[in-house]
């Protein structure tokens, strides 16, 4: 264990822990099930330590570069490439780090979960497997800097989140969701590699800094824009493409749908990355500005209006999820409709970008939050569906109040951490069009009756005699739901030092488009 | 014209795919859509990496100005090998919804819509 050996290649151990940690757990199976439990929790606990490190490192010292199979780990371009870096790169930035904090903060809290919460069903041999895959597969969706390793590790992401999501095989119904979810990522997913052939036809190089440099916004470039935006835009769930998100949130296990969620923010964080970082200002920003925003507003207005209606309570939050993504989809898309003018953008670009991003973490957390409480209703009750609960707040007193909290997050209360998000999205975009900004406020305030619904209906009431033996949730489960309420908490008390040192450096990397092609090919 | 021949094939084979996926209600035959899809990228980036006259770079005393990089190539193998996993998770889904339901016709797959 030479610390200095591990600092260096921390971006490929973060990776490579947890693909390892996968596909070792079926063999430390066969030992006990305590062994595996520990086996995973050993493993996202390095990861999550990895990932911590590896953020640690960007926002103190910058983009940190990794050049799998260099003589160095920072020689993007070897001198005898004729100035084309061909090697498969990482490149974690501040946006990046943002994003490994939340896979490896969200991984960590859900597998701690799902050893109680999944517990009692078979198969788990391949569960813990996918499980990990899938993390892996997000971890590495974020840091990498090469167009084509994007695309691998989507379709791992795929795969792994579509077996998780068809995991209670026994029903047949999350086969149907999973088989669902399967088919729209895998015709998103070819539909991004002709953008990557396209690209790739045009320039020679499938670095995301090397194409930025030369990209022009030929006709080409426009069809390959279109596809990868509706490739991406179907994986993170925005209208009009979100119709597998309910079914696929509401059949996975409660611990995968946690996970679903970052999985669906990687392919957000994607979308961004290719929009900001890959074509910058050789797009027409306005015009694919205000595609994002109508694609944010279109999400938000009928994730919310489906949602109130529904009877099955994670249908119902899978629906605000697609309402919540609405939300980043604003905050960004403002910020790129104002990319070209530079007064605009930090009168209030800005101020929209964060607000965007922060949201992504705050969702992370809150509704990573609301589909664990869910899934430990479920876990004890043994149905999802509303009209069979109530009183449960007696005999589930620990998970009523995180549930609360995580209510109270999505809807944008203070002192929790939805409001901190929202309200710099209120505010930003209110002075670039204040429809879109009214919007958002009564998008919030049906998300406050829907759950104002859910907590009555769930927790209020007197006893049913049906839910006597009911108990609280496994002690796992309440540390798991524990790690993400007190981040919801905290990120909501002090929100100005979340925006100072983890929100603002992401949105300035997004837009220092400059700033990435310059770290990334600087090295020759 | 005919050096566009596999351009031509790449646009017909992804309007089939296509058409397959729409158009079909049986889930085994929605699947050869994608395969289709799927062969349509494949067959479009490996015409993309053709280079006349080009040296493949595996011979140690070839002309090194006349070699060509093989990413197109590369990329063409991990997208095959993609392919495989994603049509094995989907027939294996295949078989346990016909299981369940009986049927492979999606029409008559909807039990998850309310």
């Amino acid at each position: 264990m030479i610390p200095g050996f591990i600092a260096t290649n921390a971006p490929a151990l973060l990776i490579a822990v947890p693909l390892l940690g996968a596909f070792l757990s079926p063999v430390i199976g066969i030992i006990s099930r305590d062994a595996r439990a520990l086996w995973v929790l050993a493993i996202i606990t390095l990861t999550a330590i990895i990932g911590y490190f590896v953020a640690f490192l960007v926002y103190t010292e910058g983009t940190v570069l990794y050049v799998f199979g260099a003589a160095e780990t920072a020689l993007t371009v070897p001198p005898d490439s004729g100035g084309i870096p061909i090697r498969i790169i990482f490149a974690i930035d501040a946006m990046s780090a943002l994003m490994v904090i939340i896979a490896v903060t969200v991984g960590f809290a859900v597998i701690l979960y799902s050893l109680s919460s999944d517990s009692r069903r078979s198969g788990l041999e391949a569960y813990y497997t996918i499980f990990l895959l899938m993390i892996g597969a997000v971890l590495g969706m974020v840091s990498t800097g090469d167009l084509f390793n994007f695309f691998v590790f989507l379709e791992i992401s795929s795969l792994a989140s579509a077996g998780l999501v068809a995991y209670k095989v026994e029903r047949g119904l999350a086969v149907e969701a999973g088989l669902k979810y399967l088919l729209v990522s895998t015709i998103g997913g070819i539909f991004f590699l002709f953008a990557i052939g396209i690209l790739y036809g045009q320039y020679n190089a499938l670095n995301i800094a090397m194409l930025a440099e030369v990209i022009q916004w030929t006709p080409l470039d426009k069809l390959a824009l279109v596809l990868i935006i509706a490739a991406l835009a179907a994986k993170c769930g925005a209208v009009p493409m979100h119709f597998w998100t309910p079914d696929a949130y509401s059949m996975a296990p409660s611990a995968v749908t946690a996970m679903l969620v970052v999985a669906s923010q990687a392919s957000l964080y994607g979308l961004f990355r290719i929009c900001f970082t890959l074509y910058g200002m050789t797009l027409s920003y306005v015009t694919i500005g205000w595609v994002i925003i109508i694609l944010g507003l279109l999400s938000m207005i009928v994730g919310v209006t489906m949602a109130i209606p529904q009877k099955d309570i994670k249908r119902l939050m899978a629906y605000h999820a697609v309402s919540q993504t609405g939300y980043m989809l604003l905050g960004v898309g403002v910020g790129l409709a104002v990319l070209g003018d530079q007064a605009l953008l930090s009168s209030y670009g800005t101020t929209a970008m964060e607000g965007g991003i922060f949201h992504i973490f705050n969702h992370a957390m809150y509704k990573g939050l609301l589909f664990l409480t869910a899934g430990a209703i479920i876990y004890q009750v043994g149905t999802s569906d509303l009209n069979r609960m109530g009183g449960l707040g007696h005999k589930m007193k620990w998970t009523m109040i995180f549930f609360i909290i995580g209510a109270l997050a999505i809807a944008g209360i203070p002192p929790f951490n939805g409001f901190a998000s929202k309200f710099l999205i209120y505010e930003s975009v209110f002075a670039f069009s204040p429809i879109l900004s009214i919007i958002a406020m009564v998008v919030s305030i049906l998300t406050l009756a829907s759950f104002v619904k859910v907590f009555h209906s769930v927790f209020m009431g007197p006893p049913l005699p049906e839910h006597e033996n009911v108990k609280e949730a496994p002690h796992t489960m309440l540390i798991g739901m524990t790690i993400l309420a007190a981040l919801v908490i905290i990120s909501g008390i002090f929100p100005e030092f979340f925006i100072q040192n983890l929100i603002a450096p992401a949105a300035n990397a997004l837009i220092d488009q400059a700033g990435y092609i310059a770290t990334v090919l600087g090295g020759a | 014209m005919f050096w566009n021949l596999p351009y031509v094939a790449v646009v017909l084979l992804t309007v089939i795919g296509l058409a397959t996926i729409l158009l079909k209600r049986n889930l085994i035959k929605i699947f050869f859509g994608v395969g289709i899809l799927t062969s349509a990228v494949n067959l479009f980036i490996i015409a993309l990496g053709y280079r006349e006259g080009g040296i493949a770079p595996i011979y140690t005393y070839a002309a090194s100005e006349n070699m060509v990089m093989a990413t197109p190539q590369a990329l063409t193998l991990t997208s095959i090998v993609i392919g495989v996993a994603t049509t094995a998770l989907m027939l294996s889904f295949a078989v346990i919804i016909y299981k369940t339901y009986g049927t492979v016709n999606v029409d008559e797959i909807r039990e998850l819509k309310e």
